[in-house]
């Protein structure tokens, strides 16, 4: 190994990997550990893409068989048919869209107004968003759902209505504070010159904010769109009808009367997605995550 | 007693205008401002109110109250003595516990393990993070129902017990065995979420500055003193944190029964607190009971929070 490849100093010196019988180890270490955790986390996924290739009886055969003996993209076509995938996948992808937009302008907005405009109370009003982290979801989930069905006032069901998942999705406390620490550190200067240019606060924020802060934004847009695509209950409680579905709803509903192969072959479908979505927005995804949790 | 050498100017003290603050503005220009801050702030402000804020409330006074047939009466603790007589909320208790201890061990020791391991690599290091990430991306129903059907499958034909067989051991009933339904919950969780676990704990060892390894070894520590000494220290106080939010979660468990075990599973055995709040609240048209026990759960949650700010301000 160069001393460009050893890297900073870990746990295990330099010498120690380098010197004796520490590189013979060193590579049967790496290899055993390449190989389990390719196993244990793709696997399974080619388990489930090449089991959904199998018919009924070749999956009930015992021991299981490691290739599909007549590979048949059935299962997927009936998948695709029998559970209109092509609808749920829309609607997902109608309210991860929708939500993506919702919170970009109105968390944007919000945390602007408390990092750069700071009325009087702002921090007050952070506070009390932030604390909504501390309150697990499955607390909220009856009054949550009864406000969803009756707003307060207005006296509308959301139910149905992509405004349900919309809506709640806006109050996100982590990214507002991720968003909103972000912009803490974009300099007061660069606002005074937009200022002294005659800018307005949303010239401001526009023109000066937003374009550098495409990093967070990113990151953001991420987690707001994995967000609605993993979430089960919620669309499950407003958004109950066929049509309306999410495409894990839908799957859920299916899988009582649906062949199993046929139901593993549409959570295939309903993973490719994401699964791809993470592939090209992986760098960005990993840097988000670690931002979020490690910096201070 | 250093003596006032820099004594502050009267001007300065006469205006309190700390440095890199704003300047002080003119009155009229203060309600602008404020106008404006509440502008870019009131369509968030809303949805929090609407979907947290009021919620929140809302669960708390709806605990105290029953409505049947469209008329509401404040009813003191009841919904709380009948959710304390239902059999299922201490067999839910009991395995909501059970699942948060277990994933602790597992989805928590293993993580970090994983994460020393991997930060001793000097190759594949990449490939490795985006292997382990990669399940917490799939939608828990897609991953569930793979479980479900091939892992737990309680057949020969399942993966796990084909392996089990393979291996000369005894093969397992999975989710239809009452014993083994929380476990098998918990592999399932934990081979979903641990990849987020791994890529923090990566990033805090990572940050371990190489000299202190460096003086432990000259000090004649060898490996695991080295990991007791440097390493758990150094990444303390995120491993307190990662603790702290993990039972949050776990004790939100509730897709993992909902799927792998259709519900409760066999004689209770896979049903969890949430699980309950959803069965009460959705199917027993019991939303007020439902409403109390998210009450409760907070309340124990709160309890967890206290005792976690504790103890870690005892140890410091």
């Amino acid at each position: 190994m160069t001393t460009r490849e050893l890297g900073p100093r870990t746990l295990l010196s330099h010498t120690q990997l380098t010197r004796g019988k520490g590189p013979a180890i060193y590579w049967t270490l790496l290899i055993a550990i390449v190989v389990i955790f390719t196993l244990a986390f793709i696997g399974p996924l080619y388990w489930m893409v090449t089991s959904a290739l199998k018919t009924g009886q070749e999956v009930a055969q015992t021991p299981p068989t490691l290739f599909p003996a007549n590979p048949d993209p059935q299962n997927y076509v009936d998948a695709w048919n029998n559970l209109t995938l092509g609808k749920l996948l829309f609607n997902t992808i109608y309210y991860a869209g929708g939500a993506l937009l919702f919170q970009l302008v109105l968390d944007t907005a919000a945390a602007y107004a408390l990092s750069k405009l700071r009325p009087i109370f702002g921090n007050v009003v952070l506070g009390a968003m932030l604390a909504t982290l501390m309150i697990p979801a499955m607390v909220l989930i009856v009054p949550q759902y009864l406000t969803a069905i009756d707003l307060p006032i207005l006296h509308i069901s959301l139910l149905d209505s992509p405004f349900a998942i919309w809506l709640p999705a806006v109050a996100n406390a982590f990214n507002i504070f991720l968003l909103k620490r972000f912009f803490d550190s974009v300099p007061q200067d660069l606002i005074y010159a937009g200022i002294v240019d005659g800018a307005g606060p949303l010239r401001i924020l526009w023109s000066i904010i937003l374009p550098i802060s495409r990093p967070i934004l990113g990151v953001v847009s991420i987690f707001a769109v994995t967000a609605v695509w993993k979430d089960f209950l919620w669309p499950k409680l407003v958004e109950p009808s066929p049509e309306t579905r999410t495409i894990s709803v839908g799957i859920y509903a299916f899988a009582g009367g649906t062949p199993q192969n046929v139901v593993i072959a549409a959570a295939v479908i309903a993973a490719i997605p994401t699964v791809i979505f993470f592939l090209i927005f992986q760098r960005s995804i990993m840097a988000g995550l670690t931002t979020g949790a490690v910096k201070e | 007693m250093p003596s006032a050498t820099v004594a502050p100017s009267p001007v300065h003290a006469s205006h309190p205008a700390p440095s890199g603050r704003r300047p002080r503005k003119a009155p009229a220009q203060r309600i602008t401002n404020n106008v404006t801050g509440y502008a870019f702030l009131i369509g968030a402000v809303l949805c929090f109110a609407l979907f947290s804020w009021y919620p929140m409330v809302r669960g708390v006074v709806m605990s105290f109250q029953r409505t049947r047939r469209g008329v509401t009466t404040w009813v003191g603790w009841d919904n709380y003595e009948r959710i304390f007589q239902d059999p299922s909320f201490w067999t839910a208790w009991k395995n909501t516990a059970y699942f948060t201890v277990l994933a602790l061990v597992l989805g928590y020791a293993v993580p970090f393990v994983v994460a020393i391991i991997f930060n001793e690599l000097r190759h594949a290091r990449g490939y490795l993070r985006v292997l382990v990430y990669l399940p917490v991306m799939l939608p828990p129903a897609s991953a569930l129902f793979l479980f479900k059907y091939y892992a737990y499958d309680p057949s020969e034909a399942g993966l796990f017990n084909a392996i089990l067989k393979f291996l000369h051991l005894p093969t397992s009933q999975w989710m239809q065995s009452t014993s083994m339904a929380v476990p098998a919950m918990v592999l399932a969780s934990t081979w979903m979420n641990m990849g987020g676990a791994v890529l923090i704990y990566l990033a805090a060892l990572q940050n371990i500055p190489g000299s202190l390894y460096e003086a432990a070894e000259l000090d004649g520590a060898g490996l695991f003193k080295r990991i007791r000494h440097v390493t758990i220290p150094q990444t303390k106080l995120i491993l307190s944190l990662m603790a702290m939010l993990q039972v949050v979660a776990t004790m939100q468990l509730f897709i993992e029964p909902l799927i792998l075990a259709n519900g409760a599973g066999t004689q209770d055995s896979a049903t969890s607190v949430a699980y309950l709040i959803y069965q009460h609240g959705f199917f027993q048209n019991d939303l007020n009971g439902a409403a109390a026990l998210g009450v409760i759960m907070l309340v124990v949650l709160g309890g967890f929070s206290a005792a976690y700010v504790r103890l870690s301000s005892k140890q410091d």
